[in-house]
């Protein structure tokens, strides 16, 4: 990259021409050293290259990483004591402790679930009303400011959310109830949503914004009030963006791995009840790869497992967004 | 302001039942004391039966500091159609604009003067312009349906005014396609999105959409500007038709179309309003030069 291919040395092209009067006229084509062509079709080849080597390389990447995923979980599914069956059919995850392992994904997938639409059910309507705030009736001095404030929440390292659930949000939830222990889903699913908060609705707020003011107009000049026109007209308009805001917004809190190992807990269960410690599938590969299991373990390998499970959880997510976008895209000129 | 009425006839006061803005009438203080309105409407002359229904006395505005529109003043007669015509940039869309207050959006859009419907000043603050726009509606240069269904394009006005059983929208929606001459055309897809329709059948429906509200003006900014001869044709038949009920006020850059649907027009030029008359005394027997020069095409 970066390479310039320079031209020859300027000519003094001007001075060939014959003496010209200033008031006469020059012909312009005779202005300029022409440039080298060569040089040229060497450049653009040259920069195709780059950018082959460039998207090859981000594809071999993420081609590896599933290859490996997948080639541990077969190894993880060797093992004598682990069957697909038990891995899909058990409700019991206990690789750990005890006389007899459980590897029933059930119990992480639970934890995984209620953490995840804690956040979406915080960040979710409120990250879409901040939107429709920002987009339709803020002016743009209040704009200004809010939206990169909001944009700076998205630049926190998400261990600190984690600190944040710790010892603030458990020990105000404490307060509330004294069914909340130490560590609990709740104060992990709403430090979560914080996190998302800033996606949701920065986001949306480029799909609505990216509405046209045409439609705007129509629907002002039918008679609407500012709500009917932001509820009725631009929020259906820009829907598209929206759900595919939300669906990065989930696969972001599924895949969250700090905050839950810090706030949510260690026990892998079943329950819908956002006072209980629940175990999520990315705390249970943390407690694997932090703690002293043996490399070539059962345990061990059950992580890669889980995560060929999460990778699947996520890349469904996503396809269904696309699916959502090609369904609903709606296109203006 | 209404003692201006002596050399026009008076708008009528019984004009629509339930009309009623929410406005003071507390606008004498900007009543100016032109002697007798400038312009005598010459339509009104030739058919007794007309009436006015827009009329604008002194009527200014400014983009902040830019003065687009001076001092202008003019009679628009009811149920029939009138052409702004004049170069860009000369305000007439501006104006059109203030008819429905839809200028309210823009950050150091004011005016001054008055715009009075039915003996009413639109510029009034007290102005419910919501309500305002009810009675005036608008049709704008590109076609701009909602990415909904038809039926739902056409019923989304009603809807957010009043409450309908099924078959009153069933009704309205039908009559308003009839209307705008496009419910042949879409009676078998009323269901399916509006964004599938050609640019001329999307313009009729937008037409149709405004219609459905039940306003008494209908404000038109240049509509066949973004449409093929064929549809724009179409859509100025449409207007024809329209005329007979509804007060029409259309902005053209084409003159040919000014001359082929208007009964008055009104040349623009540089925010002033240079000459107003009967279309075809306008483009047949202009008394002013620039008039002239601009429907002869010597510039524009």
């Amino acid at each position: 990259m970066g390479i310039r291919v320079r031209c020859p040395a300027r000519e003094p092209a001007v001075t060939a021409l014959p003496t010209t009067s200033s008031t006469q006229q020059r012909d312009l084509r005779r202005l300029g050293t022409p440039k080298s062509v060569s040089a040229r079709a060497f450049r653009e080849r040259l920069i195709v290259a780059c950018l082959a080597v460039a998207a090859t390389f981000s594809i071999l990447v993420t081609t590896t990483i599933v290859v490996v995923l997948a080639k541990e979980t077969v190894g993880f599914f060797a093992f004598p004591d682990v069957t697909v069956g038990e891995f899909f059919g058990s409700t019991e995850w206990n690789p750990l402790l005890g006389a007899e392992k459980h590897f029933g994904i059930w119990p992480l997938i639970s934890g995984t679930v209620l953490v995840t639409v804690i956040a979406g059910s915080f960040a979710l309507p409120i990250g879409l009303i901040a939107a429709l705030y920002l987009s339709e009736y803020a002016s743009p001095r209040i704009r200004a400011t809010l939206k990169p404030a909001l944009e700076i929440l998205a630049g926190i390292p998400t261990v600190v959310y984690g600190f944040f659930a710790l010892t603030v949000i458990t020990p105000a939830l404490q307060k509330l109830s004294p069914a909340f222990g130490n560590y609990n889903a709740m104060s992990a699913g709403l430090a979560t949503g914080i996190m998302i908060l800033p996606i949701v609705c920065s986001l949306s707020e480029d799909s609505l914004r990216s509405v046209p003011r045409s439609l705007r107009d129509g629907a002002f000049a039918l008679g609407g009030t500012r709500f009917d026109v932001s509820v009725k007209v631009v929020l259906p308009a820009a829907l598209s963006g929206i759900v595919a805001a939300f669906l990065l917004a989930i696969s972001r809190a599924i895949g969250e791995t700090m905050i839950v190992a810090l706030a949510a807990g260690g026990i892998a269960q079943i329950t819908a009840n956002p006072a209980a410690e629940v175990q999520t599938m990315t705390a249970y590969m943390v407690q694997i790869f932090l703690g002293d299991a043996p490399a070539t373990g059962v345990e061990y390998k059950s992580s890669y497992a889980v995560a060929a499970m999460l990778f699947v959880m996520t890349f469904v997510l996503t396809m269904i967004g696309q699916a959502i976008l090609r369904r609903f895209r709606e296109e203006y000129d | 302001m209404q003692s201006d009425a002596s050399t026009t006839p008076p708008s009528s006061p019984a004009h629509k039942p339930g009309h009623s803005f929410a406005t003071a009438q507390g606008n004498s203080d900007q009543g100016k004391s032109d002697l007798g309105g400038p312009m005598p409407s010459k339509m009104g002359e030739k058919i007794s039966a007309t009436e006015v229904a827009i009329t604008v006395r002194g009527f200014s505005s400014w983009y902040g500091s830019f003065h687009a529109l001076k001092n202008l003043d003019l009679d628009i007669d009811a149920r029939h159609v009138t052409a702004l015509i004049g170069p860009s940039g000369c305000g007439k869309s501006t104006f059109l604009r203030w008819m429905n207050r839809m200028n309210d959006t823009i950050p150091g859009a004011r005016a001054e003067g008055s715009i009075q419907l039915d003996g009413m000043d639109l510029l009034a603050k007290s102005v419910d312009v919501v309500d305002l726009r009810r009675h005036v509606g608008m049709v704008f240069q590109k076609p701009n349906p909602f990415p909904k269904s038809i039926f739902d394009n056409v019923a989304f006005g009603p809807r957010l005014h009043k409450t309908y059983s099924r078959a009153e929208l069933d009704e309205l929606v039908e009559q308003s396609l009839r209307q705008a001459s496009i419910w042949n055309e879409v009676k078998d897809r009323l269901h399916s999105s509006a964004l599938g329709l050609s640019g001329g059948q999307q313009q009729r429906l937008c037409i149709a959409r405004a219609i459905a509200v039940g306003p008494e003006v209908l404000l038109m900014d240049e509509p066949c500007s973004a449409l093929d001869p064929k549809s724009t044709l179409a859509i100025e038949e449409l207007i024809e038709s329209l005329a007979d009920r509804f007060t029409i006020v259309i902005v053209t850059h084409n003159m040919h179309q000014a001359a082929r649907v208007s009964d008055k027009t009104a040349f623009f030029f540089e925010g002033k309003l240079i000459e107003s008359g009967a279309t075809e005394s306008i483009f047949t027997t202009p008394k002013n030069k620039q008039t002239e020069d601009y429907v002869t095409g010597r510039f524009g």
